[in-house]
């Protein structure tokens, strides 16, 4: 862990406006505040709100560029979502900014009704997934992925790095419909490259082959899954890893026609491991009646302590390293 | 009913009365055939949902989605019985389709919602309306449109906390062209507010949130077109107009029982109902005024 992160000092929580790069050698500023003003400039239909968290969120930057199409709405998650449902209702494609635990937990309702039901074209930007916040139970999002997942008419999206962020923005600006996209923030790794990674909203990539394990990530448990592969390769062992950034909808033949073909499958994901990316292979794999050997890395079920984000990830064992091992142990039973 | 202060000519407020009596009857319509809903409300609120159809809104009931409608969005989805009413008369769903009130594969159901045409979203979870009328109202500004928002909801709804984040945003914004119109019918699933949980005052309550209110007998139509009548004159602020209504308005047995939230009746009472409705409501200037 010594080297995990430039700006968490390990032992200290910090303060909940740190960035953590996770010893990112390249990072991006603000990906999706630049991109969502990149998408405004051709699309006069784009509105941004938040309830007050536009710097935390870095939607401050399309306020600052876009004022007139730019609403402050307080502390009041439900009521960012039901006027962004408004908004949607009179032709705008509103992006609402706000953390996961706030949208999900606060906003449920609205989020079900406002956007969902009636197919709202609201898109749900949220941030702090996962352990992304040394702050505790009350601000890190573990269990969001699960709660979105089972609404009907819900675009669910978990993004790896600056990268792909970057490329979600003007995919779900062009998709009609709700969608909620976790968010990285402040200076964010570039994982993936530009030039030869392409979002594919509801299309799961391969990023590498292999033939005696898999590894099927999402979010920014992917930058750790490629450290995985390559640990795993520095033991003889090809690992393919599958990046699946949309959880729903889930691209269950992508998963299906890896797993036919490697039936060892670790799961990573920075979330709760009962109702995010672990249950939706799961439930992939049963239903396309695979037996599968499964090993899931993620969030046991239960609110996570607070502390330093190197602290976390170690404690919570959502490093490369757990993912590799969990992988060997697969290979060597 | 009274409608001699009123400063609109008596022949507009006759017209707008018969047709608030044909809402009712719509309403009673609508229940007789499923034996139950929310006749209560459906009847209590005839009489706003007359004056915003047949006089103030701006809209076209061939073409729902032209982009300058007024909009009417129903908070309280389980007042839709007087919504259907509303939007049967005004030519946007078929009379005849008034019958399949609550039956399966209707479009109109108990707690309506945006499968039907003229709602403009789902509501029914109280607490949704005045935020999307919020965002509605924040998008027809961006547009540069003249439209307008009226929304309904209920006394009871006040209870929901966003409904209060909405209001204080629809103030903050200066919302003007957002008029909500809550209904007082002291009643809720519950029992009356008062007891379940006080929701008065409400007038200062909207006051105190920054926004244009007035407090009026909600079942006197001279008095509705006026309370609107006066918002209009009123820049810079949302409006709300509180309405003290009757539940079950124009069917005496209705006003009188003590638990209306949700109505059963058996078959052989209804034309005993229809009776009252017709013997009760007959519009003002008419012989059989009461």
């Amino acid at each position: 862990m010594n080297n995990m992160s430039k700006l968490s000092t390990p032992g200290v929580t910090g303060n909940i406006l740190s960035s953590d790069t996770y010893g990112a050698e390249k990072t991006e500023n603000a990906p999706f505040g630049t991109a969502l003003i990149r998408v405004a400039e051709t699309n006069p239909h784009i509105v941004g709100l938040t309830a007050d968290l536009g710097k935390y969120t870095d939607i401050h930057l399309f306020a600052e560029r876009f004022p007139e199409r730019f609403f402050q709405m307080g502390m009041a998650e439900q009521n960012l979502i039901g006027a962004a449902s408004g908004l949607a209702r009179t032709g705008f494609i509103p992006f609402a900014t706000t953390y996961c635990v706030f949208a999900t937990r606060r906003a449920y309702d609205f989020i079900a009704i406002g956007a969902a039901l009636g197919q709202a074209n609201v898109k749900i930007i949220a941030g702090l997934p996962g352990l992304t916040t040394g702050y505790g139970g009350t601000h890190q999002g573990i269990e969001d992925l699960a709660l979105m997942r089972s609404i009907p008419n819900l675009t669910v999206i978990d993004p790896c790095d600056a990268t792909e962020l970057a490329q979600v923005i003007p995919v779900i600006a062009e998709h009609p419909g709700p969608v909620y996209m976790r968010l990285l923030r402040g200076q964010v790794p570039v994982t993936l490259d530009p030039a030869g990674y392409q979002f594919e909203l509801g299309k799961a990539k391969l990023l590498c082959d292999g033939n005696d394990v898999a590894i099927i990530s999402t979010g920014l448990m992917t930058a750790r899954a490629l450290k995985a592969v390559d640990q795993l390769a520095g033991q003889g062992i090809q690992a393919a890893l599958l990046h699946v950034s949309t959880l729903k909808p889930f691209d269950v033949e992508s998963i299906i026609s890896l797993l036919r073909r490697v039936p060892r499958v670790v799961t990573a994901e920075n979330h709760v491991i009962t109702g995010g990316l672990a249950s939706a292979v799961a439930d992939a794999v049963t239903n396309g009646g695979i037996p599968v050997r499964m090993r899931r890395i993620g969030i046991p079920d239960v609110f996570c302590d607070s502390g330093s984000i190197p602290y976390l990830i170690n404690r919570y064992q959502l490093d490369a390293t757990s993912i590799s091992a969990a992988a060997l142990e697969l290979v060597r039973s | 009913m009274n409608n001699a202060q009123t400063s609109e000519p008596q022949s507009k407020i006759r017209s707008l009365e018969h047709r608030a009596l044909s809402l009712r009857r719509h309403v009673l319509r609508m229940a007789e055939r499923v034996g139950q809903g929310y006749v209560g409300q459906g009847l209590g609120i005839a009489d706003l949902l007359a004056v915003l159809y047949f006089d103030e809104m701006k809209y076209d009931a061939k073409n729902l989605k032209w982009s300058d409608r007024d909009r009417f969005v129903l908070s309280i989805g389980h007042y839709s019985i007087g919504l259907y009413a509303a939007l049967a008369e005004a030519g946007v769903i078929e009379i005849d389709e008034l019958d399949t009130y609550g039956a399966d594969e209707s479009r109109l159901e108990m707690s309506g919602s945006e499968i039907t045409p003229g709602f403009e979203m789902t509501g029914g979870s109280l607490g949704h309306g005045l935020g999307q009328a919020v965002g509605m109202a924040l998008g027809l500004r961006l547009d540069k449109r003249q439209a307008r928002i009226f929304t309904l909801l209920s006394d009871g709804e006040l209870q929901e906390g966003a409904t209060w984040e909405a209001a204080m945003a629809a103030a903050h914004y200066s919302l003007d062209g957002l008029f909500a119109f809550i209904d007082c019918n002291n009643q809720q699933a519950d029992g009356p507010p008062a007891r379940v949980l006080n929701v008065e005052p409400v007038h200062q309550k909207w006051e105190a949130f920054g926004w244009d209110t007035q407090r009026i007998d909600g079942n006197n139509i001279g008095a509705l077109v006026d309370a609107i009548d006066r918002a209009k004159t009123v820049n810079g602020k949302p409006h709300a107009i509180v309405l003290d209504t009757l539940m079950g308005k124009g069917v005496r047995a209705f006003e009188q029982r003590e638990k209306n939230h949700f109505i059963r009746v058996d078959a052989s009472e209804w034309s005993a109902l229809r009776e009252q409705l017709e013997s009760g409501m007959t519009p003002s200037g008419d012989e059989r005024i009461s």
